[in-house]
Order: C-alpha cells, then sequence, then structure tokens
C-alpha cells in the first residue's frame, strides 16, 4: 500500500500524516505542489497547513498547483482522496467537493479538542467505523464554517454525503448543520476539519484516528 | 557633509559616545555610518548599561553546548540530541501595533532558533498587560493573541504554554516576551560565523523594504504621548515566508555547504554582518546593489538599518554556492551573493560603485560602550516592606475562593491558548493547562518539558528575592511534569536604567536569579534585556521572566496536575512558610502590593524538587502541581478542574486568610494511590523533606477544614467565565 502525502508550499501537517500512515505500515510517497503526477500511490492525503500562506483565500492557489490537477483525475478514476483542514479547504477549492469553508463565526482561530461523531461509514476512511461512533479529534483552524447553499446541502443530505458531523454543543466554528466533514457522490474523497492524524498515538492524549487510517489502507 | 547635533541625538547617541566614534575612525562618520553605529550602540543590540551585570549570571554546565553570545543556547539532552533555545521581547513595538508586533516577535525568536540548525518544536509566552478595566487592555490582548497565533500557527509550530497577567503598571506598557524550543542533532549545530577568507556571503529571503528602520533604537527609548508616531518602525511579519526559508534554511544546511549563518534580526544588515564577522574575527566587503530590494530608490542607510523580517545572512564554502541557490529557487525565495569574507577585520559596504561603509569590524561588535549606571535602593522600599500585605479583615471564605478563581490574573486562560495550534507536529504530549508543557523529541523516548514564569509583584517588593522566587518556580513548574530542569532563558524587562533605582533593581534581580541558578544547577544560556519600558515617567514592576527547558528521559513516567481518580491521596509536599506580601489574595481583595514576599529557602527547594522528580520516574506518583499565586486554596482548586473531581482536605491553620491564600516557595501538592503512601513518607523523612497529607481525591466539593465548601462545578463556571471580564463576552 501507498499513500502519497502533498507538500504545498507552507504545508505543515504533512509530517504528521506521514508519520501516522507509516505506523499503520504504509509506505509513504512524498509529493511536490509542482509535480505533475501522483505516481503510482494507491490514496492521496491533501494534509493542514497554510498552502500559500493562506493569502487570496484558503486552498484558493493550491487549487490550481500542478499537482492538483493530477489528483483530480485520480479521484475521477476512483483513487482515494483525503483532505485535512487545510485539505478539505483546497478540495472545496477544487471543486472536487461542494460547499465552502468560511472564517469561523467567532473571528478567531479555534484549537481545541472537539466530539465528533460519525455518519456515514460508507467512505474511504470511515469504513471501520460504527455510525453514530463519537471519535475526540483536535480542531485547529480559523476557516472551518463549513457551508452550502439551501440546494447543494439538501444533495448533501440526500446522498448521505455529511461524514462527520459535531456533536451537539460541540460546534466550534459556527458550521451549518455542524458538519465537519463530508464526501463526494462516490465516497472516494473525504474532507474534514479535525486533525485525526493528531490522534493515533495513546501519548497524544488519544488513538481515535487510528481506524481512519486504516480504513484508507485498506 | 557634517554631522550635526540634532542628528547625534535624534540617532539617540549621546554627545560622549559620539566623541567615541569619532576617536575610534579618526574622522567624521557618513551618515550610513552614523546609522549604523546607533544601532549597533543601542541598548538593545550592545547592553550597555546591563553587560556589567549580566556576568553575573552562571552559565556553564556539562549539559551546556552554547551559552549566551551565540543566537541561541544549546543544552545537551543526550544521545546526541540537543535542545536550543532562547526567549526574546517584543514589547515596544506590541504596545504601538498590537497584532504585528507580537507577530514578528514570534518571527524574530524562531529564526534565532532555527538559525543554529534546530527545527523549532515548541513556542511559548510570557505577556503582561495593564488593569483589565483599562480602557486599551482588551484591544491589546485581542490583538497580541491573535498575531502570536496568526504567526506560529502558519509557521506549524505549537505554542504549549505561556502565562499572561495584568497590573496598572503595565498600562502603559505591555510586555510581550516569546520563546522558541528547537530540536538540533548535536553535529548539526551551526553558529553565526563569517569564517574563511574569499568565502562568498549570501542573503536570503524577504526582500529589503523600508519597513522597522530603526526599530532597535526605538525600543531603546521611553513612551510618550507621541508614540503613535513611530507606528511605522513597526516591522510587518510574513510567516509564510517564514515556513518557506525555515524548510529551505534546514534543507540548505543538510548541503553541508553553510559556514556560518545569522538571522537579521533587530539592527538588520547591519547587526548581522558585523557580528558574523567579529566572532570569526574576519571582515565582509559586501555590494548593497545586491541586496534584493521591494522598491527601488533605498538607500544605503535605509538597506543597512531596514528590521524588515524574514531574512537571513549566511557564509557559504567558496566554490558550493550553487548547492544553497538551487534550495531557494526550489522554496520560491530570494537568495543573492551580496559580498565576501575578507581578512582586514573591517565591514567595507559599497552603494553604486562608491564606498558607504568602511568601519572596523571589533569596536562596533565588542568594544560597544559599557556603563556602570548609578544605583540606589529605591526610598520608598522600606516604608512598603514594612506596610501590612493586607488591611482589612475577612470571613466569608467560599465567596472569596470563588472571586479568586474568576479573577483576571487565576481564571482559565483557554481563550488564548485555544487560539494557538497547541499539537500541529504531533508530539505536544502535555498540552496548556498544566504547570509545564510536554513535548516529545521526535523518534525518541525523550521529551523537553517547559514552562515561563514571573512574579513581578514579588520583585518589586524585592527584587533579589523576586528574581530567585522566578527562577525556583519556574524550575518547579518543569519539575513538575518529572522533568530534570536543564538550563534557562530569560527576558529581562525593566525601566529606564539611567534613573538609579531601576538599576538597582536590576543588580538586584540578576542577583537573585543567578543565586537561585546556582543552588538549583540551571544556567543561563541565553537572554534578551528590555529597558526603557516605561510611560509618562512611570516604570512597570521589575520583570525579568524566565523560560526553564527540562529532560524526560522517558515520557511515560511524566504526570500533570490534574486530580486523577476518586480516592487517591493528596499530599502537601515542602516548605510551609508562608507571606500575603505581594500575593495575588491582596491583589484581587485590596489591589494592595505591599509587605514583603515570602521566604525562599533554596536548599530545600532543591530537595523537594528531586524529590518529586525521583518519584514521579519511578512512577509513584499521579498528579503534581506547584502551590503558587493564591495559595494553596486556588492550588486545589485548580488541580480540580479538568476531570471534575472534588476532594476533602484537612489543613490545620490557625489564621484561615494565611492557611488559604498566603503563598510560599517549594510547595507542591501531588496525588498517590492509598498504599503508596507510607512508604512515600518514609522516603521523605530520610531525605529531610516535609510532606503532609491532606486529604483524598472524591466527590463534588471541595472541601477545605472548615472554612471551604463548595461545588468543584461552581468554582470551574467562575474560573472558565473569567476572561471574558478581561474580553467581553463574546
Amino acid at each position: 500500500m501507498k499513500v502519497g502525502v502533498i507538500t504545498f508550499p507552507a504545508s505543515n501537517c504533512d509530517q504528521d500524516c506521514v508519520s501516522a500512515v507509516k505506523r499503520m505500515g504504509a509506505s509513504v510517497v512524498s509529493l511536490w505542489h509542482r509535480d505533475a503526477s501522483v505516481q503510482d500511490v494507491d490514496a492521496v492525503i491533501i494534509p493542514g497547513g497554510f498552502s500559500y500562506g493562506d493569502y487570496l483565500r484558503c486552498g484558493a492557489m493550491a487549487a490550481h498547483s500542478p499537482i492538483m490537477a493530477a489528483v483530480k483525475q485520480f479521484a475521477a478514476k476512483g483513487g482515494r482522496v483525503l483532505g485535512i483542514c487545510n485539505g478539505f479547504q483546497i478540495l472545496t477549492e477544487s471543486g472536487l467537493l461542494p460547499g465552502v469553508l468560511m472564517r469561523n463565526a467567532h473571528l478567531k482561530f479555534v484549537c481545541r479538542t472537539v466530539a465528533v461523531k460519525i455518519v456515514n461509514t460508507q467512505t474511504a476512511v470511515t469504513s471501520r467505523y460504527k455510525s453514530g461512533q463519537i471519535l475526540q479529534m483536535p480542531v485547529a483552524h480559523m476557516e472551518g464554517n463549513y457551508f452550502a447553499d439551501a440546494t447543494t446541502l439538501a444533495t448533501l443530505k440526500k446522498n448521505n454525503q455529511i461524514v462527520f458531523q459535531y456533536a451537539d454543543g460541540q460546534n466550534p466554528n459556527g458550521a451549518i448543520d455542524n458538519i465537519a466533514g463530508i464526501c463526494n457522490e462516490a465516497r472516494n474523497v473525504v474532507g474534514l476539519m479535525p486533525h485525526p492524524e493528531r490522534v493515533c498515538d495513546p501519548l497524544l492524549g488519544g488513538t481515535d484516528g487510528v481506524e481512519l487510517f486504516k480504513a484508507l489502507l485498506q | 557633509m557634517t554631522i550635526t547635533p540634532d542628528q547625534i541625538a535624534s540617532h539617540g547617541l549621546s554627545p560622549d559616545e559620539y566623541s567615541r566614534i569619532l576617536e575610534l575612525i579618526g574622522r567624521e562618520p557618513t551618515l550610513t555610518e552614523l546609522g549604523i553605529f546607533s544601532v549597533m550602540w543601542s541598548e538593545h543590540c550592545s547592553y550597555k548599561s546591563s553587560r556589567i551585570h549580566l556576568k553575573n549570571f552562571p552559565t556553564k554546565g556539562p549539559q551546556v553546548l552554547q551559552g549566551p553570545g551565540e543566537n541561541a543556547g544549546i543544552v545537551d539532552i543526550g544521545d546526541g540530541d540537543a535542545i536550543a533555545f532562547k526567549m526574546e521581547s517584543h514589547n515596544h513595538p506590541s504596545y504601538i501595533e498590537p497584532y504585528q508586533g507580537a507577530a514578528t516577535g514570534v518571527g524574530g525568536i524562531l529564526r534565532d532558533v532555527f538559525t543554529m540548525g534546530a527545527r523549532p518544536i515548541a513556542n511559548l509566552n510570557s505577556l503582561r498587560f495593564g488593569e483589565p478595566s483599562h480602557p486599551k487592555t482588551a484591544h491589546l490582548v485581542r490583538g497580541v493573541v491573535a498575531g502570536i497565533g496568526g504567526y506560529g500557527n502558519c509557521v506549524g509550530v505549537p505554542t504549549v504554554a505561556g502565562e499572561i497577567y495584568f497590573d496598572a503598571c503595565y498600562n502603559g506598557n505591555i510586555l510581550v516576551n516569546a520563546m522558541t524550543v528547537g530540536h538540533v542533532r548535536q553535529d548539526e549545530i551551526f553558529r553565526g560565523f563569517a569564517s574563511g577568507v574569499g568565502n562568498p556571503v549570501i542573503y536570503v529571503g524577504s526582500k529589503t523594504g523600508r519597513d522597522g528602520i530603526h526599530g532597535a533604537t526605538m525600543a531603546s527609548d521611553v513612551f510618550d504621548d507621541a508614540s503613535d508616531e513611530k507606528r511605522p518602525t513597526v516591522q510587518v511579519g510574513d510567516p509564510f515566508t517564514e515556513k518557506l526559508l525555515l524548510e529551505a534554511c534546514i534543507e540548505a544546511m543538510k548541503t553541508g555547504a553553510i559556514v556560518g549563518i545569522q538571522d537579521m534580526g533587530a539592527a538588520g544588515l547591519t547587526s548581522s554582518s558585523f557580528e558574523m564577522a567579529s566572532r570569526a574575527g574576519t571582515g565582509i566587503v559586501m555590494d548593497l546593489d545586491k541586496v534584493p530590494n521591494r522598491e527601488p530608490g533605498m538607500t544605503a542607510y535605509e538597506l543597512m538599518l531596514s528590521e524588515s523580517q524574514e531574512r537571513m545572512l549566511m557564509v557559504v564554502t567558496k566554490g558550493r554556492e550553487s548547492e544553497i541557490l538551487e534550495v531557494f529557487e526550489k522554496w520560491e525565495l530570494d537568495a543573492s551573493i551580496v559580498g565576501e569574507v575578507t581578512n582586514d577585520g573591517r565591514m567595507k559596504i559599497i552603494h553604486h560603485g562608491e564606498a558607504v561603509v568602511d568601519l572596523p569590524v571589533a569596536p562596533l561588535a565588542d568594544a560597544a560602550p559599557l556603563y556602570d549606571r548609578p544605583r540606589q535602593k529605591p526610598e520608598w522600599l522600606d516604608a512598603l516592606n514594612n506596610a501590612a500585605p493586607v488591611q482589612k479583615t475577612y470571613s466569608d471564605w467560599n465567596a472569596i475562593l470563588l472571586q479568586m478563581m474568576g479573577s483576571a490574573n487565576l481564571c482559565s486562560r483557554a481563550w488564548v491558548y485555544e487560539q494557538y495550534d497547541q499539537s500541529v507536529g504531533a508530539n505536544t504530549v502535555t498540552l496548556p493547562g498544566s504547570d509545564s508543557a510536554v513535548v516529545r523529541v521526535d523518534g525518541t523516548k525523550k521529551a523537553v518539558a517547559t514552562a515561563v514564569d514571573c512574579n513581578s509583584r514579588y520583585c518589586y517588593l524585592d527584587p533579589y528575592w523576586g528574581g530567585a522566587h522566578t527562577l525556583a518556580e519556574c524550575a518547579r513548574n518543569v519539575s513538575c511534569s518529572g522533568a530534570l530542569p536543564l538550563a534557562a532563558t530569560d527576558c529581562l524587562n525593566f525601566g529606564n536604567p539611567e534613573r538609579p533605582e531601576i538599576m538597582w533593581q536590576f543588580e538586584r534581580a540578576v542577583a537573585g536569579v543567578s543565586d537561585a541558578c546556582r543552588e538549583l544547577n540551571v544556567p543561563i544560556v541565553s537572554g534578551n534585556v528590555s529597558l526603557y519600558n516605561e510611560s509618562v515617567g512611570s516604570a512597570i514592576y521589575p520583570t525579568p521572566t524566565i523560560g526553564v527547558v527540562g529532560l524526560l528521559k522517558d515520557v511515560s513516567r511524566h504526570v500533570t496536575s490534574h486530580f486523577q481518580k476518586k480516592g487517591d491521596v493528596v499530599i502537601l509536599l515542602g516548605g510551609n512558610e508562608l507571606s500575603l506580601g505581594g500575593s495575588e489574595f491582596a491583589w484581587v481583595m485590596e489591589k494592595r502590593v505591599a509587605g514583603r514576599p515570602p521566604v525562599l529557602d533554596l536548599k530545600l527547594e532543591k530537595n523537594v524538587q528531586a524529590l518529586l522528580r525521583e518519584w514521579i520516574a519511578q512512577g509513584k506518583l499521579l498528579s503534581a502541581h506547584d502551590v503558587s499565586d493564591g495559595g494553596i486554596a486556588v492550588a486545589l482548586a485548580e488541580c480540580c478542574f479538568k476531570n471534575e473531581l472534588g476532594a476533602q482536605i484537612e489543613l490545620k491553620f490557625d489564621d484561615p486568610m494565611m492557611g488559604l491564600f498566603g503563598e510560599g516557595g517549594s510547595r507542591i501538592i501531588i496525588t498517590c494511590e492509598r498504599d503508596s503512601v507510607t512508604k512515600l513518607f518514609d522516603h521523605a523523612k530520610k531525605m529531610g523533606v516535609p510532606a503532609l497529607p491532606v486529604g483524598i481525591v472524591g466527590g463534588t466539593h471541595l472541601k477545605i477544614g472548615k472554612s471551604i465548601n463548595v461545588e468543584v462545578a461552581a468554582l470551574k463556571h467562575e474560573w472558565s467565565n473569567g476572561f471574558s471580564n478581561v474580553v467581553g463576552k463574546e
């Protein structure tokens, strides 16, 4: 099993994702933002961080990088793509996932551990969880306030594309319908704001992210 | 052209200092040269008032790989690993422009650490603001916290610990001290040496603009009502470029082609080039036409004095330039060969084909003025020390504890640290909210524990003992995680050194810190001095902030400050000499700072911390929490919150006010399993460390003797919501 982890200028969770993947026994291919191919990987992770400084708009410039053209082709063929935090923002900016991530409702960066509910277990990363299972995962973002218009939201619900929701009273950013993560219609592209790669080691206060990476690698 | 007395004065140079310049170079300086002298001899860069006292710090030890004088200090943590760390102030810019001032403070200290070859693994900060009710405080807090987060979060370095205090003495002069801790392999340490005659000098990073010219001189000035006009001297940070610079520098270092490297911090291109040449005993010839600049038409003066951020200067082995340039091209950063190392000990700067600077390096960097400024104990101090710490009498202890827990200096800091990414890097073992943060050294079973501290009210009442308490408390916080304190960094924030009472405070505080360092075997390996922290004639309390780094050899053996489970036994370890002088109780109840701070027995302190660490390493303890601001009642409440566990405490005291809220050094609340108690007491007795069983964890209430019986949920509510009184409801 080979997983490609993309590094954009100012990605800063790329090495954390590399560590998490290696912990699960898979090998990692480091992909650079200027690469035009994802090589022969089985899955791609778009990590968190501040790609291109988050200037212009989070994920907006990364969406137009050569590597994302390759990721789009990879996803179109059914390849598994996971976007975490800034990676989720890049996926919406690329049009691989619907909706947008706006600035947090309270206009501040927020980093805290929140309870996140598994809504859909039929995706590339949630197949090893139970529906309704609660995971404890940290969030760390300034723009995690998911929004989609009424039509898009209705489609998301109809297709069961909402994958993760913040538990009641735990929404850290004002996201509509407590949405923490979604997938595309084909269920091979998933984006989420919380950081599963930071909860893969009991020493760091949790292992709730382990099954997510295991599922991605299946 | 002729240098006028006005120009000399506006450059912050005294007539004496100007005479010294004339003597040194044997002619009148050019305007650019005058600017260079001005920044190099500023208090900020030259430490001219403080150097004479800083010599008292112990700086050596078998664990010290690099002491003061480099960009950061470095300690040995075994197995070829080392930790580089330093703290620095960005007080003046943060008051003028809180977001950018604080952000660039973080940027500067990050560069100081990664220029040594170390990858930053943790950021900390120590903040002081004016009274919560002061009209500027909320705005400054919001700006500074957002600035620290905005910068550190983007660079991807977790901000793991810190402190924030409020007092009227900081109304017109806030303190923003930032610290970075980095990991480096011992055989991959870089230093700021311009060695090897003929080696090229390469400028890398952001382009040079007109921002921040004379920032170092501004930082050496007192504030007046016109301070807002100094906004243009505050630099603007670009954390995106910093992140690229970090990755590019670490990648470039791996080539083996870099001989020396230094951050362009205060006084920019001037200080980096002069200091690197000075350390190596060489000279440099530099062509300013090669310096990447942001706008055309910049003068030599502006190019040399700009404090544009995110820039580095490096010296590279001749013939290997292209290896370095390629790395920076990959990261899309400017890199330009601007000069070369010479053997004549002179700094020669050429601009538009003309020599604009030709100065001897050594006198500028090393022979800066050194002042033994007059010192005088403040005449008001004895009366203040002899005054009663508290004036009123009190009785409703439950209500008082609730009030204390919600007060500005004791309430939860979550509003602050939730704006910082605390866990990026996936190595943060203990998050903010415990006594010290614990960060794993990636790929090892080791970790570092780190904390920052200062009790400035103690320092105001007694700078010597205040300084000693500060160092001891910081080391104690590190020991409370189970880590052995290895070394410290300092950030000495004081008023105007030209006033004898300020210089007296400085000398006494340095002596107190030094004696505690010696006794606890925690040498100072890096630091920074920030003077002239005054506004409209009134100085801040002496605030010698200390940051300590400690080593946990086995990260699985650490504890936090939080009570773990029902039935655990609570023990009070250490001293019982208490005082209300300068206490949080006196400040909350009466806004009063009077009397004497508690005494500190450094021998006892050392033994208490050693015993604590031994027990944690043996896995015998479940939690450990330093008893500091607010006394034991506040410390016990803090232990209850995280896991929402109450406790039943039996403490004997004649005076509840002193017993509950009196403060003292060398005191730690620990918990253990019931069946370990006897053995621990026997051991403590053998070691001569006082230990007192005081209670049991459990229940919904915190009960302390007959005085306190209050629901933990109610205490936590006050504590959790207290900060909104400072920054407003959301």
